[in-house]
């Protein structure tokens, strides 16, 4: 054999380790899935929207509006009364449905006179997630529709009409509601896409410190294996839990401080992408108080905790540099899931076991927290932190405990009650 | 009273019988050697007695703590120093041994680092990064860490591991005057002439069973050796 074939064939040997193909593998597994989520979300929105038809308007122009929603939409409710507003709603939420739209008694009267017919939607919010909001978007099409139909009619059949009502004859009057809350002048498309823009910066944030912080952690522990300086340290009169906590908080504070320096580029970069659509949230109740900052700071501690003891746990794996690198993996997935669920969708509209999936993570908590608490939703926050607490206590105790047994130098432990139920099942 | 007191010690990794039931006693103020081959037992042996490894039978006391259930106690008056031990390279030596004497009592921490800096004799150098280090001089800084600390019981493994003949010396010479101070030095040691000129008892190991123990001239005589290596040589199973 050549010696550029020798060199290339012990190369490759040397590369081909599960260590380099799992990491890659479950990312091109996520992107699929990812790619099936997004075309089954296509195909949701191409669905007919299901909603409630209030026509007030049964003549003219509201009953062609009218005729068009029924054509084009799946409606559950139907009435002539604004009085069944209440009821409707409720039909369409048993329904699962978007909106209840009211076509009012002047609509043809209005627009007769060249003013915009009014057509009015009551949104139904299922969830702040930009997700939740697909169907909402397949009905603002349909309305959008309506418009460019009746605006064909007018011209068709009245040619000296002005030509800007006739390009917009109708305008929408908007309420959307949501968890008790009303949105006057609001679609849940705009509420959902003010909050993704606003709430995103946390979970980069979790996301950041977790995988600079936990790098650092699962490094630090391989290094102390490299560099043959864990022996001495075990040998030292410190205790087992002041070792492990003390690489914990060190970790934290540089990992914080590099997630600030990283945040500080990234602030100027989100600022380009903002949407703010002139409407500001304060004006609907939805902002944070000094109280809410400090939930959110209480679960982005406990979270940070929790990520470092598990980073922690994983280092007492590692062997060397290199194998810390490859346990960083596990890591940053256990962050990126939750965040691009957290970006994507709302906790409370995931399916159950994406919920409970979602809930086990300890750094989604902090995530979710903002939007959580905007809505008042305190259980899931208090919740969070109570949940994630006793994971970050439990990791603890494990580390410390690792570090107390013959593990953590010669890669066995003395699990009396494995053993046993090895005996027991052999 | 005895400063290690080790009865039946055994010690597995997995189904290996690393140390199978060895038994022995070192009074303070000795030098206690463990010689034996590669693969004996000696290292899991110093290990155990450095609170690193559990144990899974027999007893160890170490200056009248139990090792099964004082073994903080014992880190408060023990010091190890491994075969193949580092420090962390991007503190100065002056640095890495006031990290080493902040977990010891306050008041004695600037002693300890001077005791530390004379003792590895590195100069000037002893403010330099650590990687910057040649082995001789990482050898000393670690021993000068472990004497540093005025243990009641010094646990070297092979200390002059890997060193020239002069360093190696100096390691030797400083072992010596530790003990004459009153710190028990229990050590390991391929070098039969460092364990004859250092040690005032030696056990011999081999296969996880201590084979002999006793003073090296006792040793000598018992075995018409000349030397200790020959009387490795012929208690030692090949």
């Amino acid at each position: 054999m050549s010696g550029l074939g020798n060199i290339t064939k012990k190369e490759i040997r040397e590369l081909l380790t599960p260590a380099t193909f799992i990491p890659i593998i479950v990312v091109a597994l996520i992107f699929a899935t990812m790619g099936t989520s997004i075309q089954g979300l296509q195909e949701q929105s191409s669905e007919p929207p299901i909603i409630g038809i209030i026509t007030e308007d049964n003549i003219g122009y509201g009953a062609m509006a009218s005729t068009l929603l029924h054509k084009n939409a799946k409606s559950v409710f139907n009435s002539t009364s604004i009085t069944d507003l209440h009821n409707g709603i409720e039909i369409v939420r048993q329904h699962e449905g978007v909106a209840v739209v009211i076509i009012p008694k002047n609509f043809t009267e209005r627009i007769m006179q060249e003013q915009q017919g009014t057509i009015e939607v009551n949104w139904i919010m299922k969830g702040t997630g930009l997700m939740d909001s697909i169907s909402s978007g397949a009905l603002e099409v349909l309305l959008s529709y309506i418009n460019i139909n009746l605006s064909k009619q007018l011209i068709e059949q009245n040619t000296t009409v002005n030509a800007s009502f006739a390009l917009s004859p109708t305008i929408r009057v908007e309420t959307t509601s949501y968890k008790n809350r009303q949105f006057a002048g609001l679609s849940p498309n705009t509420i959902a896409g003010m909050l993704a823009s606003q709430s995103m910066l946390i979970p980069l944030v979790m996301m950041m410190i977790i995988i600079m912080a936990g790098g650092i952690v699962i490094t630090s522990m391989a290094l102390e294996k490299e560099n043959k300086t864990l022996e001495t340290l075990l040998t030292l009169p410190v205790k087992r839990t002041s070792i492990v906590t003390g690489k914990i908080i060190a970790a934290a504070v540089i990992g914080l401080i590099l997630a600030i320096i990283y945040m500080m580029g990234m602030q100027f970069y989100f600022k380009g992408f903002e949407v703010s659509g002139g409407v500001n949230l304060a004006t609907y109740g939805l902002v944070l108080t000094t109280v809410d900052f400090l939930w959110i700071g209480i679960s982005l501690f406990l979270a940070l905790i929790a990520g470092l003891s598990l980073c922690m746990l994983l280092g007492t794996f590692a062997k060397n540099y290199k194998s810390a690198q490859t346990l960083t993996f596990p890591i940053t997935m256990l962050a990126l899931i939750p965040m691009f669920i957290t970006m994507f969708a709302d906790f409370d509209t995931l399916p159950l076991a994406v919920k409970v999936f979602t809930f086990a993570i300890p750094f989604s908590h902090p995530m979710m927290a903002s939007r959580a608490l905007l809505f008042d939703d305190y259980i899931l926050v208090i919740g969070g932190i109570v949940y994630v607490g006793i994971f970050a206590l439990i990791t603890i105790s494990i580390v410390v405990w690792v570090f107390k047994t013959d593990r953590l130098l010669t890669g066995t432990t003395k699990l009396k009650w494995i053993k046993r139920l090895k005996r027991q099942r052999f | 009273m005895a400063a290690v007191e080790v009865k039946k010690l055994v010690k597995k990794y997995g189904s290996m019988d690393a140390v199978k039931g060895i038994s022995f006693s070192i009074s303070e103020g000795e030098i206690f050697g463990l010689i034996g081959p590669n693969g004996a037992g000696k290292t899991t042996t110093l290990r155990v007695l450095a609170t690193l490894l559990s144990i899974n039978g027999g007893s160890v006391t170490i200056l009248g703590y139990d090792l099964n259930k004082e073994a903080s106690e014992i880190r408060k008056l023990i010091s190890y120093l491994p075969e193949d031990a580092g420090a962390y390279k991007n503190l100065s030596g002056r640095a890495y041994l006031q990290f080493i004497a902040n977990f010891f009592d306050r008041k004695d921490v600037f002693a300890m680092v001077q005791k530390g800096i004379e003792i590895t004799d590195l100069g000037a150098r002893i403010d330099d990064r650590v990687d910057t280090y040649s082995k001789g001089m990482m050898r000393r800084l670690l021993v000068g860490r472990a004497l540093m600390t005025n243990p009641k019981l010094a646990i070297l493994d092979e200390p002059t591991s890997g060193l020239d003949v002069i360093n190696a010396q100096e390691i030797r010479k400083l072992v010596k005057s530790t003990a004459q101070s009153g710190t028990t030095v229990l050590l390991s040691s391929h070098n039969m002439l460092e364990v004859e000129y250092l040690c005032d008892r030696i056990a011999l190991i081999a296969e996880g069973n201590i084979i002999e123990t006793g003073k090296p001239k006792t040793l000598m005589e018992k075995y018409q050796a000349r030397n200790i290596e020959e009387v490795f040589v012929r208690t030692v199973p090949k």
